[in-house]
């Protein structure tokens, strides 16, 4: 069985726990005292990941750390549809690798101002919120222009891929970073897509979608 | 405007108020925070040698250590720092729940902290789920101590704590112990007519953002420290959206400002109990 080393502030870890839940996969967690405690710069835990960062899994005697890298790992074992990760399609895995990257993009700047807003690190905090916005704005676009091709989904496909999931949880709590997303209409739209989704999952500060209309 | 206006009210000027967790400081870099309006710099060459100055003029303020958290008083104390009885006893774990800055008043966190009603709808599964909805009638009083106390407060919660492996009906009492400072005590799962309690203490930072501090003393019966912070955060941040959501950022004192219903009796009393002890920073003061 999975382990994850977790904690529930943190949309990198949530990552994980959502794509479990849509699979319906069974896993245990070890909270981790992250804050106030750091206990990911401790001793025991820079030997698991000497990055000092959350995410980390271990199965079957395989640690692995990075979020985006443990969305594919998990897809790719865990995911007999294989659509979460099409590992067949190459065009489709460029696409997919290209938005991970993104995600990580959103990570250094809109979870860094919620880290600046809320927890107190010392950061420049405008140019955090700056660049999210650059990063939201392509997406919100990207997303509008699939709007009008019949694409729900960040990638070129009928369904949600691990890249949907990798970019979605720190969209979702930018506001407490001092980014607001009343400006990007495609990405709430998306947002409400990917709360419907069987199997969906909150983390603290995320909540369910409204009532649903016939999708 | 209101977020840099300073402080006038001597009850608070006069007060102790949490500004850092001691964790969170380090003795490689200053840490930097504000109070009323106020900014902060902390000094930390060792464990005990921790110093607070005003930021720009350098100029000591009076601070000191107690419960885990540095406290500071911007003006003379009037009184001592809460004293929270049941951080002596020893079968406590004495927990600092992780310190998260909240951009509301801090007098609209603590009127959240009072709130059983939002229970079901925000902590979904934890504190409380549908269809267990109703606030059942509770009793509201002040103490010999001037405190704001509700007792009989009864709700049932599917998961009441970090121990908890069923739901159950949980009983609270509320005590607002300073217009800033709010405890709760809470059945605890195991040995049911002994309180866990969890203290709130409310930093203001400005008129519009608070950072809230909870101290938590647990029986130490099943339950390590770890999931108690983790327990704590998982609700708090629940909440966070939602107070930094409520508008206007400050609490109005005027009864006719906001509708209230029966559930809300706490809250009233604590919106009366602030205005008839002249307490402005943070709120919206009523109109005569």
């Amino acid at each position: 069985m999975i382990t994850l080393y977790d904690y529930e502030l943190s949309g990198n870890c949530y990552k994980l726990r959502l794509l479990m839940s849509m699979l319906g996969i069974e896993y245990k967690t070890v909270p981790i005292d992250f804050y106030p405690g750091r206990e990911h710069k401790s001793d025991w835990f820079l030997k698991l990941n000497p990055l000092g960062q959350l995410p980390v899994i271990e199965d079957d005697g395989l640690v692995l750390r990075d979020a985006q890298a443990i969305l594919v790992y998990i897809a790719s074992k865990y995911d007999p549809s294989g659509t979460w990760y099409p590992r067949s399609d190459p065009a489709l895995l460029g696409e997919i690798s290209q938005w991970l990257a993104f995600a990580d993009g959103i990570t250094g700047t809109a979870s860094a101002a919620r880290l600046h807003d809320g927890l107190f690190y010392e950061l420049d905090v405008e140019a955090a919120r700056a660049g999210a916005h650059r990063l939201f704005r392509i997406l919100d676009e990207h997303l509008w222009f699939g709007e009008q091709e019949g694409r729900d989904w960040i990638c070129s496909a009928p369904h949600a891929t691990v890249a949907d999931i990798a970019c979605f949880p720190y969209i979702m709590l930018s506001e407490e970073g001092g980014i607001p997303r009343q400006d990007y209409p495609a990405i709430r739209r998306w947002c409400d897509r990917l709360k419907r989704i069987k199997g969906f999952t909150v983390m603290s500060g995320i909540f369910p979608a409204g009532p649903a209309r016939a999708a | 405007m209101s977020r840099t206006a300073l402080c006038s009210d001597r009850v608070l000027l006069n007060d102790w108020h949490v500004v850092a967790d001691l964790t969170n400081l380090s003795p490689t870099a200053p840490f930097h925070t504000r109070l009323l309006g106020v900014d902060l710099t902390i000094h930390c060459r060792g464990r005990y040698r921790l110093q607070v100055v005003r930021s720009g003029s350098g100029e000591p303020v009076n601070s000191d250590s107690r419960y885990g958290f540095l406290w500071a008083c911007l003006g003379t104390p009037e009184r001592d720092i809460v004293f929270v009885p049941e951080a002596n006893e020893a079968d406590r774990h004495l927990v600092t729940g992780g310190s998260i800055a909240v951009n509301v008043s801090g007098l609209r966190a603590v009127e959240n902290f009072l709130d059983m009603g939002h229970f079901p709808f925000i902590h979904t599964g934890w504190l409380g789920e549908e269809p267990h909805t109703e606030v059942a009638p509770y009793k509201v009083e002040l103490t010999e101590a001037d405190e704001v106390m509700a007792t009989e407060c009864k709700f049932y919660q599917p998961v009441a704590s970090p121990t908890a492996k069923e739901g159950f009906v949980v009983d609270y009492i509320y005590k607002v112990i300073r217009p800033y400072t709010v405890a709760l005590y809470k059945s605890n799962p195991v040995h049911k007519v002994r309180l866990d309690v969890i203290t709130l203490f409310v930093q203001p930072v400005d008129e519009e953002r608070c950072i809230a501090h909870p101290f938590l003393c647990y029986l130490k019966e099943g339950v390590s420290e770890a999931s108690i912070r983790s327990f704590m955060q998982l609700i708090f941040a629940q909440d966070k959206p939602i107070l930094e959501n409520q508008l206007p950022k400050r609490l109005p004192l005027d009864p006719r400002a906001e509708t209230p219903i029966r559930a809300d009796a706490v809250s009233v009393y604590y919106r009366r109990w602030l205005r008839d002890r002249a307490v402005t920073y943070g709120a919206i003061p009523a109109r005569v």
